[in-house]
C-alpha cells in the first residue's frame, strides 16, 4: 500500500486498499459520500463485479451513471431515476404535440398568404387588361373620327350648288 | 418446504415463508424478472427497499427496479441514467424548433412583413 491512504470503499468496508483496487480511482477517500450511495443501493459487490466487466476507459462514465442512480433511488426509493424518465417522456411527447400544432399553424399562414398574393396578382393583371382595352377602344375610335372628318372635307361643295332641287325653282 | 416458491426464493434456493417480502412481486412464471434486480441491486438490496415501503407503493418500487436493472443490463455503462440524458437531448432539441417555428410565425404575421411581400404597384 506504501503508506498511501485507503479509497473511500475501502474505508467503509473496513479492509486493505490493494494497489489493484477496483474501487480505488472512482471513489477518492475524500468523498465518502459517493461510495456510501451505491453500497447502499447496488452493494459493493455488485459494483465490482459490475466494473470489472467494463473496460478500463469505460469504467468512470459507469460509477457516474450508477452514482446518479443511487442518488435518484435514495431521493425516491419507489421511482428512482424511472420518475425522471417518465417526467422527460410526457414533456418530450407535450412539446412535439405543440410542434406539430405551430408547424400546421405556419402552412395555414403561408397558404393564405399564397391565397392572397394570387388574388392580388389577378386584380393587377385584370386592372391593366382594362385599361389598356380602354385606350385601345379609344384610340382606334380616335382613328375612325379623324379618317372620317377627314373624307368630310374632301367633299365637292359644287355639286350641290349646280344642282337645286327644291325651292328656289319651285318658287319662280 | 413450500411447493409453490416465488422467483426469488426459487432463484435463492430457499425456502419460500407465506410472508415473503418478493412474492407479490415476482412470480415463479417470470423467474428472469428476479434474476434482472438480483444480479444489478442483490436480493438483500431488494429486500430492504421494499420492506422500507408501505405495502401500497411496493408493486410500483418492485417494477422500476426491474426497468433499471433491465436498463442496466442492456447498456453496463450508462444504464437509465443514458436514457435520461437522452430525454433531456430531445426535450432541448424540441424546444428550440418550437422557439423557432413561434419566432416565424410572429415575423409573418407582423404588417411589414406584409408589406414587404407584396408587388410593386
Amino acid at each position: 500500500m506504501g503508506g498511501a491512504s485507503p479509497c473511500a470503499s475501502c474505508k467503509l468496508l473496513r479492509r486493505r486498499c490493494a494497489k489493484d483496487c477496483v474501487f480505488a480511482p472512482y471513489f477518492p477517500s475524500d468523498d465518502p459520500h459517493k461510495f456510501a450511495i451505491v453500497h447502499k443501493v447496488f452493494g459493493a459487490s455488485n459494483i465490482s463485479k459490475m466494473l470489472q466487466e467494463l473496460p478500463v476507459h469505460q469504467r468512470g462514465d459507469a460509477v457516474s451513471s450508477l452514482v446518479y442512480e443511487a442518488n435518484a433511488r435514495a431521493r425516491d426509493p419507489v421511482y428512482g431515476c424511472v420518475g425522471a424518465i417518465s417526467y422527460l417522456q410526457s414533456q418530450v411527447s407535450q412539446l412535439q404535440m405543440q410542434l406539430a400544432v405551430a408547424q400546421a399553424e405556419i402552412v395555414c399562414i403561408q397558404m393564405q398568404q399564397d391565397h392572397d398574393q394570387q388574388q392580388h396578382n389577378i386584380n393587377q393583371l385584370m386592372l391593366a387588361a382594362d385599361e389598356h382595352e380602354k385606350s385601345y377602344f379609344l384610340h382606334n375610335n380616335f382613328l375612325n373620327f379623324s379618317s372620317a372628318t377627314a373624307n368630310v372635307a374632301n367633299v365637292n361643295y359644287d355639286s350641290f350648288k349646280k344642282e337645286p332641287r327644291y325651292g328656289h325653282d319651285m318658287v319662280s | 418446504m413450500n411447493s409453490s416458491r416465488c422467483a426469488a426464493c426459487k432463484h435463492l434456493r430457499r425456502r419460500c415463508p407465506s410472508d415473503c417480502i418478493f412474492a407479490p412481486y415476482f412470480p415463479s412464471n417470470n423467474p428472469r424478472r428476479f434474476a434482472y434486480v438480483h444480479k444489478i441491486f442483490g436480493a438483500s438490496n431488494v429486500g430492504k427497499i421494499l420492506q422500507d415501503l408501505p405495502v401500497s407503493y411496493r408493486r410500483e418500487a418492485a417494477n422500476t427496479l426491474c426497468y433499471e436493472a433491465y436498463c442496466r443490463i442492456k447498456d453496463p455503462v450508462y444504464g437509465c441514467a443514458g436514457i435520461v440524458d437522452q430525454l433531456n437531448e430531445q426535450l432541448k432539441v424540441a424546444e428550440y424548433q418550437l422557439a423557432t417555428i413561434r419566432a416565424a410565425i410572429t415575423t409573418t404575421l407582423q404588417p411589414s412583413y406584409l408589406l414587404d411581400q407584396s408587388l410593386p404597384m
